[in-house]
Parts: structure tokens; C-alpha cells; sequence
């Protein structure tokens, strides 16, 4: 490696790693995103300096919470409880993989316990786009966050060094180093409370670790640099900054910045002086986005559908007393668990009863439930006659293309139709494959008249089919407005407009999310119209490319329609 | 059904050379089969499960724990003397429940006896063998959830109903499916060592031959196992011996320099890609009884190693394979 080459990421994890050990009750866990070898050795060596439990991702409330020991009960004939993983894991770590996944139940329980102070959380976060991460409310609570994606390190990790001195004999921060470090957070633009909070004890976590009784700026920079730096949804406010210039390339020289921190530049205050150290270690990707002024983490409509409840496939979820009817199953252990309790009074009710039966009321009765995530379905109607330029439609595929590029992270389904000559054609059903939909866009031709309304038409009750098999289904249109072709087929400019009108009223009305976008060189006034009598939004794109009209489409996914 | 003998697998080559190099090196990671429907992908994993040395085992463990690792699984077991077994070959349906892969509460002891008992799953069957799922694409999403950290981390943690269990479960995961059937989550893709893209043989002679030889199959098994068994016994040979041998091979300072260039020309990124090239060449060279580890070995292995690592560009029409093959010939000429 060459000298100019950033320091490592692992480093910074290892010392944030450190830190944890030493309290981990107050800085509530660490974030570890990106799998990499260099991850599964830092949590190897973090095991090594202490217990970790494993909170698998199917876990269920009963064993995370503690209930009945349903086994125990009954042989015993009276309810025997046990605890759950979160009291048996008190006050040790609790080690999540694939946290990206976790559903918001247990996310909501894990905060709980953490406000408690009762577990701190290693969240191993495999997410590979964004908005793909783990819940907000535990990474809010975990102090720091590390990216560990392009680490090579290779080498096991030595965690177990002796800290110099004990937190308790670590004096508190002055009233200037608050005052930096808040100035800092401001200047990111980290806004909550808890990771200023988190900062200033990792400052002072830092200082125990090198056995300084005061912290000094080093502790502080350290701590800007872990807990705030990674938060950032704003570029500090720019000052002879040389990332100006080149925002997206990742900073050269804070290796030597790091050394320097103690030994401040006369005009610079303190905060200024975390500021910089921070922002120094911003990671490229992040500042690339808030260069670009998009904040990050901030849901842009990841096109993925709303959850729902299902009876009969799906995530599993806790059971709920019910009947076992319309497809959904008896959960026998959960059905048992509630009637255990009640044994010894239900016997004594019921002296008659058999010795060895278990005495079931109807209340007892416990049926499973699962989560279904209900898929959202885009479908494109794409303009493929003579007025809609070739090149356009070029355009609309590299859009189809784009979207299906997400599709396989957010479980999203596009499909296609395409209206040109005399008839509306779907060309490829909801589908995520690309191999597929490349194909059918390859051989997509162009020419020929507008039938409008028949597009309109198809795409309506292509949405319809959608929603009935349970998915949220919206529509794209790409097209310049102008039919010249009626809904049977019969060419004629003035019979083509009432017939396009009458179908976007259909849409209105059926209150499909819409949205259409005008790609002619040069927009008139009918898309617009078309747009409003449909009540979707509207959007001229006179060069739209492909990356464009993809980020015009994604914004539109989080609304729902006014219907 | 008798299983179709792996010698008598026509052409195939670069997904039979991923499956012996899974064999010889489980620590490579897996094989994903990329391909249509009939080319041969259920079979050759299948095949591949009678090939392998048979391993010791305590007798009757639940959980296949050798000799050392007696009384460490959660039964636990007793028993002293260690046999020998088949290596476990678990196919995964698509229907599976979580129940059943990961295992549960044994509800007839618990109901019975009031005894808390964990019946092990699929997970536990499979360890220190084969997890083959076919159409792995089209599994359910918390399922794969379950695969990817159990194939991850090596061992089954479960936590539910009121069982609190561990045990070890490493297996080599064999995956097929057809990418025009559904994308498969990067995440998981990523798990897999070692990518093959199979596609039915499109020359009339060597279709001819395939059911010349199933046609032979069929009509009398046994004989046709028996013709075969000769060519399955060297290949079982030759992966016992590569085992051997794997011990003794690492690979020099330029089969290293290689693979770290070829993985920066193709962009593949992260350790995990050139960590793979590297094994899976030793794992070759292991196998072809060579004395050490070369760059043939690594050219060999490459698209396999590194076909579904590279950054996707949708709008990029150019293969994989053939985006590694360019780099290959552009370093190495």
C-alpha cells in the first residue's frame, strides 16, 4: 500500500470497538455495515473479550421477552416461567445479523431494552443500497457506526488491550469541549440529542482507554470523528475547504490530521478544529450524496409495497387467539401455552376430567399469523408510435431497466406495455427478472399511429389485475398526449381525444397512483391536460435520459393517490 | 431413483470442475448453477453426494459430531464408537417451513413426557455436507434471511419457542435457479464461493449421446451404475488424494499478485472476491495433483470465482464472463 492510500476503516472500528467494551451500556452498541472478512474478525476478537449471544433474526417474543415454559408446565402442572435472551443477555453484548432485515417489532423491544441500559447491540448490517439499513430507532441508539464494505484487512484484531484508567476516574467534560462538540453536531447537521450525548462519553471513554484524567481535543476529535462524522446529513458550512472542489474523492491526507489534532493552528477555535476532523473522515459515498444535497437514510420511496398481514404465508409472526378458520393454521404450542396456566383451577372445576388430558377452552385457541410484504408493481405504458422518437424510446427502456436494478432489493416488479399501430400490447407481465425484461425491450419496435386510449386502457386493467392479487400497482406514462387513434381501433384525431379522456377519467377513478411523464421534444399542452383529467402528476422531461426519468419516478413512489 | 452416475454427465465442464472444487475445499464457499431448465444441474449436485469419501461419525449422533466433539451438540451424544457414514446430501424444497429448517420443539415428546426437546431440521442434517436448494430464487425471503447467516456463521443459533439452542452447521450450499425466472438478493449471491452459468448443449451429437446414455440409465440401472462405477471410483480418488493435498499447497507471492490485479481489472470488489480466486486455484491445483498453485489454475477458475462479484451495470450489455475473460487475456495475454 502507498503512503497516500486512507488509513483502513477497521482501524477506526476497532478503536470504536475499544470504546464499547468499556461501557457498553452508554453508547448502546455499534453498526457494522458491509460484509467483509475484516467485520467477521473484528466481532471474532470482540467475542474474545467477552460473552456474546446471538439474536437470530426468527426469534420470537416468547423467547426474546421470557414466558412460559410450556414443557416445564405441564409436567410440573403448574405455570413454571423462564426468561427470555434479553434478561438472560443483560448487561453483555447481543450480536444481530443481517440487521437490515429486522422486522419493527423486535426493533421496537431492542430499543427498549437499550434504553434500559440493559444491552448493547453489534447490528451486522449486509444492506447494499441506502435506504437498505437497519431499523432507525436502534441505529439512532447505537453510538457509533462503522462501514466496513472496502476494509482488507485481513489480520486478527487485538481488542484486548488494558484500558489506562477507569471511567469513574475520568472527569467530566468542561464546559468548552460541550460547547465543541455541539457546535460540531450542529455543523453536520445531526440534530438528535442521543449521539451528542454518545459523543461525548466515547470522549471520555477515549481518554480512559490512553489514561488521560482530563480530555483533551484528541478525545474530542476521536469522538467527532466515530459517533458524529458517520451521522452527517449536511457538509459543515464551507470554509477554505479543499473537498470543495472535489467533494466525492475521499480526503488524502488525515492520517497525518490525526496526529495533528492536539497541536491546533493558532486562528483555529476547538469546534472548528473537530469540525475538520470530522468532516475529514466522512466517508466518500456519503459526502458524494450531501454534496449532491440529498440526505442520506431518508426514505425516497424505496418502491417497495406496504406490509401486510397474512394467514397463510409469509414471515411469521406472534400468534393471536382466533379461531383456526379461512386458511389459517392452529398454533398448537401457543394454544397449549395459554391453557397451561389455567390447568390446575380447570381441574378442580372439572373433577371428571382424564389425568393426563389437557383441559382446552376456546379462549386457549391460538392461530399463526405472517407477515407478507405486498410487492408494489410499476407498469410502464410506453409510447411506441411515429410521434414518440426512437430515441425516446431508448430513453424509456434504460428508465424500465434502472427501476428493475433496484427491484431485486426492494422485492419491487415492473412491467410493460407499449401502444403503437392500432393495438396496446403487454409486453411483459410484472416480473423482477432482467434477463427477461431486457429482452422484451430489445425487441420493442416503434412506429405507426397513437392509440392512446387503448394504452390508457391496458394499463388500467393491468393495475386492476395487479391489486387483486394483493400488490400495489402504479402507472407510468410516457408519451407525448396526442392519440390519433380511437379506443376501437378506428384512426381519427377528434374520436381518439374523447376516447384518451374518457379512459384517464377511468384511472381517476379507480385511483391508481399515476404519474405522466412527457418526453417529446417538444411538450404541448396535452399531456398536461391528460395528466390532470387522470389526477396524476405531470412531468416534461424534454431530454430525459434514462437516470432522470428513473429519479422522477422513485420520488413518486412514497404518495399515495388523493383517492 | 437411482442416482445418475457423475462420470456419465456430458460436457458441463465448468460446473463439474465447481462442484470437485467444492468437494475438495468446502471453505470455498458454495456453488450457484445459473441455468435453463434440463441442462443437467439437479444432477450433477446430486451425483456429486455419492462421490464423496464417506466421514466418521459418533454413532447415531443427531448432529453428525466427530469423535473430539463428543457431548457438544445439544442432545447430547453418548454413544462410543464412531462409524462411518455417508456425507450428508440435504435438498432443501421450496416449501420448506422455518420449522423444518431450522428445527423445533419436539411437540410429541413435549406433550407426552412435559419434556422440552429440540427435534434438529434440515440445517442439522446438512452439516459437514451438502445443502442443495433448487430454484434458490424463487425461495422465500425469510428463509433466505435463515440460510444466509446460518451459511455465514457456520452454526444454527435458535431462539424460539421457549427453546434456546445452538449446534454447528456447516455445509457447502449448492444452489441452481434460472435468472429469468427472478433475481436472486445480492446478499446471498455474495454467500456463494463459486458462479456457473450452464446452458443446454445446443449440437445435435452431444444431445444424441445424453439420451443415449439416460435411455441406458433407465433401462437397467444397476448395470449402468455398474458400468460407470469404475470412472465415479477415480474421480472419488482424485478428490480424496486433492484433500490431501490441500494441506500442503499455499500459493506464491505471484499467484497472489494475479489474482489481486485480475480482481482490480475486472472490479471486483471487497476481499472476499480474490480470497475465493485463491482458494478455489489451490482447491484446482490440489485436485490436478500439481506441485503448486499456478496461474493456469487461477485463469481456469477465475469466472467462476468472480462472475457474480463484479458491480452490475444495467445498461452494460456485456456478460460477465466475458468482461473477466477480456481482463484475463489483457493481464496475463
Amino acid at each position: 500500500m502507498t503512503p497516500a492510500d486512507p488509513p483502513d476503516p477497521i482501524q477506526d472500528a476497532a478503536l470504536a470497538a475499544q470504546l464499547l467494551l468499556i461501557a457498553p451500556a452508554s453508547f448502546g452498541g455499534m453498526a457494522l455495515r458491509g460484509s467483509s472478512p475484516a467485520r467477521d474478525l473484528l466481532v471474532q476478537a470482540m467475542g474474545e473479550s467477552g460473552a456474546i449471544r446471538k439474536l437470530p433474526g426468527h426469534i420470537d417474543d416468547e423467547r426474546l421477552l421470557g414466558g412460559i415454559d410450556i414443557a416445564a408446565s405441564l409436567s410440573a402442572g403448574r405455570p413454571i416461567k423462564q426468561s427470555g435472551l434479553l434478561a438472560e443477555a443483560k448487561g453483555g453484548l447481543l450480536l444481530v445479523p443481517m440487521a437490515e432485515r429486522m422486522g419493527d417489532a423486535i426493533a421496537g423491544r431492542l430499543a427498549q431494552a437499550l434504553d434500559q441500559g440493559d444491552i448493547s447491540l453489534i447490528l451486522l448490517d449486509d444492506g447494499r443500497e441506502p435506504d437498505d439499513s437497519p431499523p432507525a430507532s436502534l441505529m439512532e441508539r447505537c453510538a457509533f457506526h462503522c462501514n466496513l464494505t472496502h476494509s482488507r484487512a485481513a489480520t486478527p484484531i487485538n481488542l484486548t488491550a488494558k484500558t489506562a484508567l477507569d471511567l469513574g476516574a475520568v472527569d467530566p467534560l468542561e464546559d468548552e469541549a460541550l460547547e465543541a462538540l455541539a457546535a460540531t453536531a450542529a455543523a453536520l447537521g445531526v440534530h438528535s440529542l442521543r449521539p451528542l450525548l454518545a459523543a461525548g462519553q466515547a470522549a471520555r471513554a477515549h481518554a480512559a482507554l490512553t489514561g488521560r484524567r482530563v480530555p483533551s481535543q484528541t478525545d474530542l476529535a476521536v469522538a467527532a470523528r466515530l459517533v458524529l462524522a458517520p451521522r452527517a446529513t449536511q457538509l459543515p458550512p464551507a470554509e477554505e475547504h479543499q473537498q470543495e472542489d472535489t467533494p466525492a474523492d475521499p480526503p488524502q491526507d488525515h492520517g497525518d490530521e490525526r496526529e495533528d489534532t492536539d497541536s491546533k493552528r493558532p486562528d483555529q477555535t476547538l469546534d472548528e478544529m473537530l469540525v475538520e476532523a470530522a468532516a475529514a473522515t466522512i466517508p466518500a459515498d456519503l459526502l458524494a450524496q450531501l454534496a449532491k444535497g440529498q440526505a442520506p437514510r431518508k426514505s425516497s420511496g424505496s418502491g417497495s409495497g406496504q406490509r401486510r398481514k397474512s394467514g397463510v404465508r409469509g414471515k411469521p409472526l406472534s400468534a393471536r387467539p382466533g379461531m383456526p378458520h379461512g386458511g389459517a393454521r392452529l398454533a398448537l404450542i401457543d394454544t397449549l401455552r395459554a391453557a397451561v396456566p389455567w390447568q390446575a383451577i380447570r381441574r378442580r372445576e372439572q373433577p371428571g376430567a382424564e389425568r393426563n388430558a389437557i383441559l382446552t377452552r376456546k379462549d386457549d385457541l391460538r392461530v399463526r399469523r405472517f407477515e407478507e410484504k405486498a410487492a408494489r408493481v410499476t407498469i410502464f405504458a410506453v409510447d411506441a408510435s411515429g410521434s414518440a422518437a426512437a430515441a425516446r424510446l431508448a430513453e424509456a427502456k434504460g428508465a424500465v431497466e434502472l427501476m428493475l436494478a433496484q427491484a431485486y432489493v426492494t422485492r419491487s416488479e415492473v412491467a410493460l406495455i407499449a401502444f403503437r399501430g392500432d393495438n396496446a400490447e403487454l409486453l411483459l407481465p410484472p416480473t423482477r427478472s432482467l434477463t427477461r425484461a431486457r429482452r422484451a425491450l430489445a425487441e420493442l419496435p416503434g412506429g405507426g399511429g397513437t392509440p392512446l386510449a387503448m394504452g390508457l386502457n391496458a394499463a388500467r386493467e393491468a393495475a386492476i389485475s395487479v391489486r387483486a392479487r394483493g400488490r400495489t400497482a402504479s402507472l407510468v406514462f410516457l408519451t407525448d398526449g396526442r392519440g390519433n387513434i380511437a379506443a376501437d381501433g378506428a384512426p381519427g384525431r377528434k374520436q381518439a381525444k374523447e376516447d384518451a379522456e374518457a379512459a384517464a377519467k377511468a384511472i381517476a377513478r379507480e385511483g391508481i397512483d399515476a404519474l405522466v411523464v412527457d418526453i417529446s421534444a417538444r411538450p404541448g399542452p396535452d399531456a398536461p391536460a391528460l395528466a390532470d383529467l387522470m389526477q396524476a402528476r405531470f412531468l416534461a422531461l424534454p431530454r430525459a435520459d434514462a437516470k432522470s426519468l428513473h429519479g422522477a419516478i422513485s420520488a413518486m413512489q412514497p404518495a399515495r393517490s388523493a383517492a | 431413483m437411482a442416482r445418475f452416475p457423475f462420470s456419465a454427465i456430458v460436457g458441463q465442464d465448468e460446473m463439474k470442475q465447481a462442484l470437485l472444487i467444492a468437494a475438495v475445499d468446502p471453505s470455498v464457499g458454495g456453488v450457484m448453477v445459473f441455468g435453463d431448465r434440463g441442462t443437467g444441474k439437479s444432477t450433477a449436485a446430486r451425483a456429486l453426494a455419492g462421490l464423496l469419501p464417506q466421514i466418521s461419525a459418533i454413532a447415531d449422533c443427531r448432529y453428525g459430531c466427530t469423535g473430539e466433539q463428543r457431548g457438544t451438540c445439544p442432545d447430547p451424544c453418548t454413544s462410543g464408537r464412531v462409524r462411518k457414514r455417508d456425507v450428508p446430501f440435504v435438498d432443501l424444497p421450496l416449501g420448506a417451513t422455518e420449522d423444518r429448517v431450522i428445527g423445533s420443539l419436539d411437540l410429541e415428546r413435549a406433550l407426552r413426557a412435559g419434556e422440552k426437546a429440540f427435534e434438529p431440521g434440515l440445517l442439522a442434517k446438512a452439516h459437514r455436507g451438502f445443502l442443495y436448494i433448487d430454484e434458490i430464487n424463487l425461495l422465500e425471503d425469510h428463509l433466505v434471511d435463515l440460510l444466509l447467516d446460518v451459511a455465514a456463521s457456520g452454526e444454527n443459533v435458535v431462539e424460539r419457542e421457549g427453546l434456546s439452542v445452538r449446534h454447528r452447521a456447516k455445509f457447502v450450499l449448492i444452489g441452481s435457479g434460472n435468472p429469468e425466472e427472478g433475481e436472486l438478493r445480492p446478499q446471498l449471491l455474495d454467500r456463494f464461493g463459486l458462479s456457473v452459468e450452464v446452458r443446454t448443449p445446443e449440437d445435435i451429437e452431444t444431445r444424441v449421446e445424453i439420451m443415449r446414455l439416460v435411455a441406458a440409465n433407465e433401462r437397467d440401472p444397476a448395470g449402468f451404475a455398474e458400468k460407470w462405477a469404475g470412472e465415479d471410483e477415480k474421480t472419488l480418488k482424485q478428490i480424496a488424494r486433492g484433500k490431501a493435498k490441500l494441506a500442503k499447497l499455499e500459493p506464491g507471492e505471484d499467484v497472489l499478485t494475479d489474482a489481486a490485479q485480475l480482481c482490480l481489472a475486472v472490479g471486483a470488489d471487497g476481499l472476499r472476491g480474490e480470497l475465493t480466486l485463491m482458494r478455489a486455484s489451490r482447491a484446482l491445483a490440489a485436485l490436478d495433483g500439481a506441485r503448486s498453485v499456478k496461474r493456469e489454475h487461477l485463469i481456469a477458475v477465475a469466472p467462476s470465482a468472480l462472475r457474480h462479484r463484479l458491480r452490475r451495470d444495467v445498461l452494460d450489455e456485456t456478460g460477465s464472463t466475458a468482461r473477466i475473460t477480456r481482463a484475463i487475456d489483457e493481464l496475463f495475454g
